[in-house]
């Protein structure tokens, strides 16, 4: 392992050298973060190469107007909340789930399979799925919502929030002020939608396109091949998770997302509006929508907060550049999601600075 | 949205299963892979099995399923 | 004449009457058998060696009950028994305090009530008072314990925060994470089938083994809630030092470690009911890693890490398995499974 690990720093270095400037790697995927936070990458790399997280994690690319919409939905009589844990403590204009759940209605489940079993055990109660993730997840709630229609299941309905990375992607690099040299794709996203889903990044922006799977060393792997493009000045889809990812990904889970959900435009928080980039319920669904049944919508909040984060998360800015940091946004009293998680970009550096030295 | 474990489907009916890490059972979906069968070796995510595992790239890239071996051994030192 | 005993607590059982005193006379008497307890008077009169004395509380609200490798009673014994331990006391009583909701099958409070004075007489500890009270269906979730202890301090052991300097070596007694996770596979919203058990045991005899055979502890505490990263945290808060680990060095269980990272948690923030930490100097670290490791409750113990200087701030930094480095910090407080 150590010799491994060896031969991707050195490519690293031998890239950082011949670019003979900041390297920006972005990895798009909330898992992708808390591992290179957890197995303290940052610090083992060439100080001229910078791992920017950018918009992958639940918590932080939900808008604001999302999660509002979950807490109004949780105040309504006889509704049971059911959503998988990341979201719980994600504040929205006034609280989170978590702190403002005054019915007890809130439940965590692991799977959207356990929030149709809620609505089976419940008859009496409407419960709504807080449907977040990428394409990874983005099948299970398919699957869910396929059940419920078989089965005739009423009480059941889904508040997606599901995302798109390829638009995600595609947008961040048409962003003229983008600092990205190369993407470090998600390996489980990928298991979905195979790695030839990166191929119009590559053509549309010439940027590598690596798809690593989440341990350490398949993530330093991942950092040392696109090393390697940069100093051979090659640009490719390549994948370092052999193990499990395939070009053309798992076409049943794409069939099942297919036959319940359409691309449709979308806000991500900080990101603002992107085209086809979030997932919407298709006519013959629409039932199963929770904005349907309820008869509400998302409504763009104008943040005034004065939260940063979408910049932060795009990289173009640092933490302590928001006037929020340190002062009125802490990790005691978050206004960002990027403070809420405790992995994400605003709340690692309040603790401990960049790149794991302590903040003074 | 990624957090998924390389488990083995040790029991199947329809496209309901129970995969096994390290001896721990969940109750998972196969619906998404139906391609899984009983000794599959299957990622897992959100309570579904979502892609298959090439075994012999798994211990490579997996350090728990690595250390199975050794797993294995106390495991039968408990047993027999 | 006598009346009927019902199968499940009534209010009544702890009304102070009939019903109490059948509750006290023919189910918790008969499992704590002391002479003390017996005389049934308002407090326990205790003669104790020394008048350095250590007491300590705690209460047990721990869902489900039963749990692989225990339950609620036992827990109870032994969470105040190791918070005497590793204050450097000997154990010697306990108070055993219980808020029964109405509705409890008599047949289970038995089984804890077993359980406890099990926990008790196996460490050598007496309970010698308690108290009964029943609340109404819903106003506590079937059973509270608490549990108030006093021990004895071993001769000329005084463990202080202030008594940490850089050099010292942390030493964990065995495995993290068991407690915890068996817990949360019990959880309704989690449930999953798994060999792990519980590591709830009493610490006294080892903990005493070691402050009685070596000079060089100066401080231990038990990682209960919040887990390993919240007990090193608060040392490092209290004596203003900076603690380094070593992730290779942390000794975990497969099957604990599988369990965890499919639902994300992060086993340094896992309670542990059977283990300690140690800080101890560098000379007795070894004599005292070898004297857990002679016990069955220490078989796994390791030395992992040291205490170093806080130069910016008192942290816990910890080595990963890749050779980076990261902090590890004060647990929020409440685990919650994630998909991302």
């Amino acid at each position: 392992m150590l010799e491994r690990i060896h031969n991707a720093l050195s490519l690293m270095d031998k890239a950082c050298k011949s670019l003979a400037r900041q390297i920006n790697i972005m990895e798009v995927c909330g898992t992708h973060t808390v591992s290179i936070f957890r197995s303290g990458i940052a610090s083992t790399l060439p100080a001229q190469m910078k791992l920017l997280s950018g918009p992958g994690c639940p918590v932080c690319v939900t808008d604001l107007s999302y999660i509002n919409l979950v807490l109004e939905l949780a105040k309504e009589k006889n509704v049971l909340i059911a959503t998988y844990g990341d979201m719980v403590r994600v504040p929205g204009s006034d609280g989170s789930l978590e702190r403002k759940n005054k019915n007890n209605n809130v439940m965590v489940v692991l799977s959207s399979e356990d929030a149709l079993q809620l609505a089976k055990d419940n008859p009496d109660k409407m419960v709504v799925f807080v449907a977040v993730g990428f394409e990874t997840t983005t099948p299970a709630t398919a699957v869910a919502v396929s059940e419920a229609d078989q089965l005739g299941i009423e009480n059941f309905c889904v508040l997606s929030g599901h995302k798109r990375v390829i638009p995600a992607m595609q947008a961040l690099l048409s962003d003229k002020n983008n600092k990205i040299d190369a993407f470090l794709c998600p390996g489980h996203v990928t298991v979905i939608i195979g790695s030839d889903a990166y191929h119009p990044i590559v053509n549309q922006f010439a940027k590598p396109c690596v798809v690593a799977g989440f341990e350490p060393m398949q993530i330093i792997q991942g950092l040392g091949e696109i090393s390697r493009q940069l100093i051979e000045h090659k640009v490719e889809v390549k994948s370092v998770y052999e193990a499990v990812v395939t070009q053309k990904g798992n076409t049943t889970a794409q069939k099942v997302i297919d036959r319940c959900f359409e691309p449709a435009d979308g806000y991500w928080r900080g990101l603002g509006k992107i085209e086809n980039s979030t997932y919407k319920l298709k006519p013959e669904y629409e039932r199963f929508d929770a904005c349907r049944r309820f008869g509400v919508e998302e409504k763009p909040v104008d943040d005034t907060t004065g939260c940063r984060c979408g910049e932060v998360l795009c990289g173009l800015i640092e933490p302590p550049q928001c006037a929020l940091f340190g002062k009125k946004c802490s990790p005691d009293i978050p206004v960002g999601p990027c403070m809420v998680s405790s992995e994400g970009a605003c709340a690692a550096w309040f603790k401990y600075g960049p790149k794991g030295e302590r903040a003074k | 949205m990624c957090l998924a474990i390389p488990a083995r489907i040790v029991e199947l009916e329809g496209d309901k299963a129970v995969a096994e890490a390290m001896g721990n059972r969940w109750k998972i979906k196969t619906t998404l892979l139906p391609e899984a069968t009983v000794g599959t070796l299957v990622l897992v995510h959100a309570g579904f099995a979502i892609g298959l595992i090439n075994e012999e790239e798994a211990k490579e890239t997996w350090e728990l399923l690595a250390q199975i071996d050794a797993f294995n051994q106390t495991q039968d030192k408990i047993s027999g | 004449m006598n009346t009927e005993q019902p199968p499940k607590i009534l209010l009544a059982h702890g009304g102070g009457g009939r019903l109490t005193d059948q509750l006290i006379r023919q189910h918790i008497l008969p499992k704590i058998k002391n002479d003390t307890i017996a005389e049934l008077a308002d407090a326990a009169k205790l003669n104790l060696s020394s008048p350095q004395v250590c007491f300590s509380t705690d209460s047990y609200v721990v869902k489900p009950l039963f749990f692989n490798g225990g339950d609620i009673g036992k827990l109870a014994v032994c969470g105040t028994i190791n918070d005497l331990a590793v204050s450097g006391a000997k154990p010697v009583a306990l108070s055993l305090s219980l808020i029964i909701e109405e509705g409890l099958e008599i047949s289970l409070l038995d089984k804890i009530l077993s359980s406890a004075a099990a926990a008790a007489r196996e460490n050598n500890v007496l309970i010698v008072a308690g108290d009964t009270k029943v609340v109404e269906l819903g106003a506590a979730d079937k059973l509270f314990i608490n549990t108030a202890g006093i021990g004895v301090r071993l001769t000329g052991v005084d463990l202080g925060l202030d008594k940490l300097a850089v050099g010292d070596k942390v030493l964990l007694s065995g495995t993290i994470g068991d407690h915890g996770m068996t817990i949360i596979s019990q959880r309704q919203d989690i449930k999953f089938q798994t060999e792990i058990q519980s590591d709830c045991a009493a610490l006294a005899e080892l903990t005493c083994s070691i402050l009685e055979n070596t000079n060089g502890v100066k401080f231990m505490r038990d990682p209960t809630r919040g887990g390993l990263a919240a007990t090193l945290n608060e040392i490092v808060a209290g004596s203003n030092k900076a603690i380094e680990i070593s992730e290779v060095d942390i000794p975990v269980n497969l099957p604990v470690l599988a369990a965890a990272e499919m639902l994300g948690f992060d086993v340094l923030n896992i309670a542990n009911e059977g283990k300690f930490v140690a800080i101890v100097s560098p000379d007795s670290a070894e004599q005292a890693l070898g004297i857990c490791k002679e016990h069955p409750l220490g078989r796994d113990a390791a030395i992992i890490g040291r205490v170093i200087e806080a130069t910016q701030a008192p942290l816990v930094e910890l080595i990963t398995k890749i050779g980076g480095r990261r902090i590890v910090q004060m647990p929020y407080g409440r685990e919650l499974p994630r998909i991302c």
